[in-house]
């Protein structure tokens, strides 16, 4: 059966504030489905949306799928435990930075490290915008909110980071302007086995507008960041003549045919590398290097759920007991006569 | 000295050592030998927190009870008959349970100057300290003959000091002529195939502390208690947590569907998870969660999936898992909570029994927030209760918590093994398709039941979540729909008293005076009335293995009594439950909140005081 975007959409009301980042994230999901059910061959009844507490949770109920609005922080355990259940089924999940990061943060960094089949769309704007403005674990240190009124002392998370730091085997990050590249994050994130973190860059115009302005605004953007594909040279700039290069251990963004570097030096990505090291120095880029967009991490694993699966059928395979009378009468008995 | 022969009807045996001498290993097989000779048996074991406390300490020492007999074996027992103890400490803090007439082994060779200053003695005296000197004590240099018995087994000396427990159980067979051959059989299939070399030493030393106790002249008299008349069948020893994990399983069976259990380690919960884990061909899938806040998550999102979903905890955990519940009760999805409770608040006493978890298991949520509590009253019984709380949870479509007690998860008894067949079907109202879009609030209107529409069938796509939802699926803030789905949900539960059994009264249907409990205290209140009633006293019992709903008769039983006392193992949190449920009885209250069971003797006393 073939879908379009339309049959995503449940016929509920979009409740969030008009230009809120979260409308075109929706929107980029709605429109990656429809290839992820055509590539996976999923009817849309094997679809479920788990999402946790903020504004961006409210997204199962936007959605024409089954869906699951949790409790705050919880999304993650509750999406693992219906995958574990059933791992036929394509779980997503919706989270913000307070959620996923904060009160959440146990659950989020345990679904990566067992590789949980998971696609977790987490919603990154900084701020908690359901409870009007407070600072979160991603707020830049001094950011100055309704609980931080003389700027925060603190230090954010680097989404990304948590990702690698807990073996996670999936990480791509995504403007909310940019949908193009969000749908293919997502039909990525979909064909991916295993935990898919997919960090969605996105803006609150009410308590924090702008957080992103820096790199997403359009007359900056090209030259801020840059949108990673796999076996593709690292090249950026308005121009497209801008490059990632590493040099004495560091990445540089460089210009192409300025101070003597040419096309050859400019670094090529792979997404499926193993190991961390490209990878985490690509999540951490900023300031003087353009923000990384774009699936940056992809490697294959088992995944928790398969191997939860494989024993269970091993063990089965293999037992003597396979009724519960079977097992009441097993070990040490005696008759009474 | 002359050898008599006792007949007894029961025992009750306490073995007590450090806590790394063994002691639980060496209570379960007397436990074992004794229930295979064909007795009633009852055990419990009474050990400290940390898994090797201060060696020589009080603080440190670990006991094992097992009361069994011909008949009338409805507890561990009180007070016991044999002792055992293997270092001064043991004795110091288990002296107390000695009956004046009891025999007390203790190994001589630990009652060293230094064992027994550890042990808080202030004197090389400790029988005058204790002022047991009318017991009959044997002494028995327990170590040096378990260390001559094993001089040429080729064990090390490490080995060889671990097996004087063995030698003690020896003993013990000897004094009351229990056969050796059932624990020949457990050390076979205990270490034949892994250690085959830790068989024969074994066999050797029990042997051996079998015939020092026979040729000793220190044991005056020896005890022969009668296999118990049991109904016929086929018999098995079981606890409570193991119980518990096998109902669920049965239940899940029953249903057709899959289990899944999400669960964290919690003392003295935690052997249902790896009793659970075991059975995994048993379509089990078991999750070792983060933390209690995800056991129950997942188990929450497996539910959502159609599974027969469970999480297992103790008090601390269920304070964790409270927001979660809420969840489970507002979504309306199956879930089953085994709250096996512990002494509190806070880590309190965590290995010690208690019943103070009421009151969180009722009250413990946000919101009004009603689930039906289903309490077990015996280790073998949490069999029965975990599939009665597993069927009304999957065929009411609401968490339901299950009340267990450190008592009855570590207690065990003999078990005689039902059938599947005699046990009912369990159909959850799983829906396949419907007609328009799926309204998942909509509900039978008697049951009050909604249906269950599982992930995967096309047409049914629906959200459920946190917020107040109208009948048909949407948020609402409404006033008028909030109170609605409130009094909904409340109604839910309390159309349960249609589905649960009527309470059952123990002894007279009338009377001056009704032992009301619930829970684990079954076993004490049982034996208290049955012994009030030997001595011409108009007392019944009446337990309740439902707390919510009541049972729908419990008004025109309390109406039958003249007086109502009230026995748990708090201080009073279910009384005030019936005071708010049925204001118009006075119930008396008989509490004890010492991480102990009650005893039986001061349950008489205080029945007596009020009649």
């Amino acid at each position: 059966m073939k879908y379009t975007a339309q049959d995503f959409k449940s016929n509920q009301e979009v409740r969030w504030c008009p230009g809120c980042g979260d409308h075109a994230v929706l929107a980029a999901l709605q429109r990656a489905l429809p290839s992820v059910s055509e590539t996976l061959d999923l009817p849309k009844e094997k679809f479920v949306v788990v999402s946790g507490i903020g504004c961006s949770s409210r997204l199962p109920y936007y959605m024409d799928t089954f869906g699951f609005h949790g409790i705050h922080g919880r999304a993650t355990a509750l999406s693992t435990g219906l995958k574990v259940a059933r791992p036929e089924l394509c779980v997503w999940q919706a989270c913000g930075d307070g959620d996923a990061l904060a009160i959440g943060g146990n659950h989020f960094i345990h679904a990566i490290r067992r590789n949980v089949d998971l696609n977790i769309i987490l919603f990154n704007n900084q701020i908690y915008g359901l409870t009007k403005g407070q600072y979160s674990p991603t707020s830049k240190f001094g950011a100055i909110t309704k609980t931080s009124p003389y700027g925060t002392v603190e230090n954010p998370f680097t989404p990304g980071q948590l990702v690698i730091g807990a073996r996670g085997t999936f990480f791509a990050r995504g403007l909310d302007v940019d949908m193009k590249t969000n749908q293919e994050i997502f039909l990525a994130a979909a064909l991916h086995k295993g935990t898919s973190v997919c960090e969605m860059l996105t803006n609150c115009m009410i308590f924090n507008d702008g957080a992103h302005a820096a790199i997403s605004a359009r007359e900056v953007r090209a030259d801020r960041t840059i949108t990673l594909r796999d076996g593709e040279k690292m090249v950026f700039g308005a121009n497209g003549d801008k490059g990632i290069v590493l040099e004495n251990g560091a990445l540089k963004a460089v210009t192409i045919g300025a101070d003597g570097y040419t096309m050859d030096d400019i670094l090529v990505h792979h997404a499926d590398t193993r190991d961390t090291f490209m990878h985490s120095m690509l999540i951490d880029m900023k300031d003087d290097l353009p923000v990384a967009l774009g699936v940056i991490r992809n490697v294959e694993d088992s995944t928790y759920d398969q191997n939860v699966e494989k024993q269970l059928q091993e063990v089965t395979a293999a037992a003597k007991i396979h009724s519960v009378d079977e097992l009441l009468h097993s070990g040490s008995t005696w008759e009474v006569k | 000295m002359n050898h008599k022969v006792i007949d007894a009807k029961d025992v009750v045996i306490r073995f007590a050592g450090d806590s790394g001498d063994g002691m639980q290993l060496t209570g379960t097989l007397f436990a074992d030998a004794s229930a295979l000779y064909g007795n009633e048996i009852s055990t419990f074991p009474d050990y400290p927190a940390e898994i090797r406390a201060p060696q020589g300490t009080v603080s440190g020492v670990s006991g094992f009870q097992v009361h069994f007999g011909s008949e009338g074996v409805n507890t561990p027992g009180d007070f016991c008959d044999v002792l055992v103890a293997m270092n001064p400490a043991a004795l110091k803090a288990n002296a107390k349970w000695a009956k004046s007439t009891a025999t007390i082994i203790v190994d001589v060779d630990s009652f060293t100057e230094a064992l027994l200053q550890k042990a808080g003695f202030k004197t090389d005296d400790p029988v005058t300290e204790l002022h047991i000197e009318d017991r009959n004590i044997i002494w028995a240099p327990i170590t040096t003959l378990t260390k001559e018995s094993l001089a040429d087994s080729g064990l090390d000396a490490k080995s060889i000091l671990r097996s004087k427990n063995m030698f003690t159980l020896g003993m013990c067979f000897y004094l009351f002529n229990r056969p050796l051959e059932y624990t020949y059989e457990y050390l076979e299939k205990k270490f034949g195939k892994k250690k085959p070399q830790l068989v024969a030493p074994n066999k050797k030393v029990l042997f051996d502390g079998f015939n020092y106790a026979a040729n000793i002249q220190a044991i005056a008299n020896t005890y022969t208690v009668a296999a118990a008349n049991l109904p016929k069948g086929t018999y098995r020893n079981i606890n409570g947590n193991q119980a518990v994990a096998w109902g669920l399983i049965a239940a899940a069976e029953k249903a057709g569907l899959q289990l899944f259990c999400g669960s964290y380690p919690i003392t003295p919960a935690t052997a249902i998870l790896e009793e659970l884990a075991l059975h995994k061909n048993l379509n089990v899938k078991t999750m070792q969660a983060e933390d209690e806040i995800a056991g129950i998550c997942t188990a929450i999102g497996a539910a959502y999936g159609g599974a027969l979903a469970v999480t297992s905890t103790s008090g601390p955990g269920l304070s964790l898992k409270s927001e979660a519940m809420g969840l489970a009760v507002i979504t309306e999805l199956p879930l089953v909570i085994v709250d096996v409770q512990r002494s509190g608040p806070s880590t309190g006493i965590p290995t010690k029994t208690e019943q103070t978890d009421l009151a969180q298991a009722l009250y413990g949520r946000n919101g009004e927030c009603p689930v039906c509590i289903v309490a077990a009253h015996s280790p073998s019984n949490c069999f029965d209760a975990a599939f009665n709380a597993a069927k009304l949870a999957l065929e009411h479509m609401m968490p339901v918590i299950l009340l267990s007690e450190g008592f009855l998860g570590n207690g065990s008894e003999p078990w005689r093994i039902p059938s599947m067949k005699d046990y009912p079907a369990i159909k959850p109202p799983v829906i396949n398709s419907c007609e328009g879009a799926f309204k998942p609030f909509e509900r039978d209107p008697k049951t009050f039941v909604r249906s269950w529409a599982i992930p995967g069938k096309a047409g049914l796509e629906h959200r459920v979540g946190g917020l107040e939802k109208n009948p048909a699926g949407t948020i609402s803030s409404d006033p008028e729909n909030h109170a609605y789905m409130v009094a909904q949900r409340a109604a839910k539960v309390a159309a349960l008293a249609d589905f649960i059994p009527e309470l059952k009264v123990e002894g007279e249907q009338q009377g001056d005076l009704l032992l009301v409990g619930w829970g684990g205290t079954f076993g004490h209140l049982y034996t208290a009335a049955k012994q009030l009633q030997a001595e011409g006293r108009k007392v019944s019992l009446a337990h309740f293995d439902y707390i919510n709903p009541l049972p729908k008769n419990t008004a025109e039983v309390f109406k039958r009594f003249r007086k109502i006392m009230v026995c748990e193992l708090n201080s009073g949190q279910f009384a005030d439950w019936l005071r708010a449920r049925l204001p118009e009885f006075k119930y008396l209250q008989y509490n004890k909140v010492q991480g102990q069971p009650f005893i039986v003797t001061e349950v008489v006393e205080a029945a007596k005081a009020v009649l």
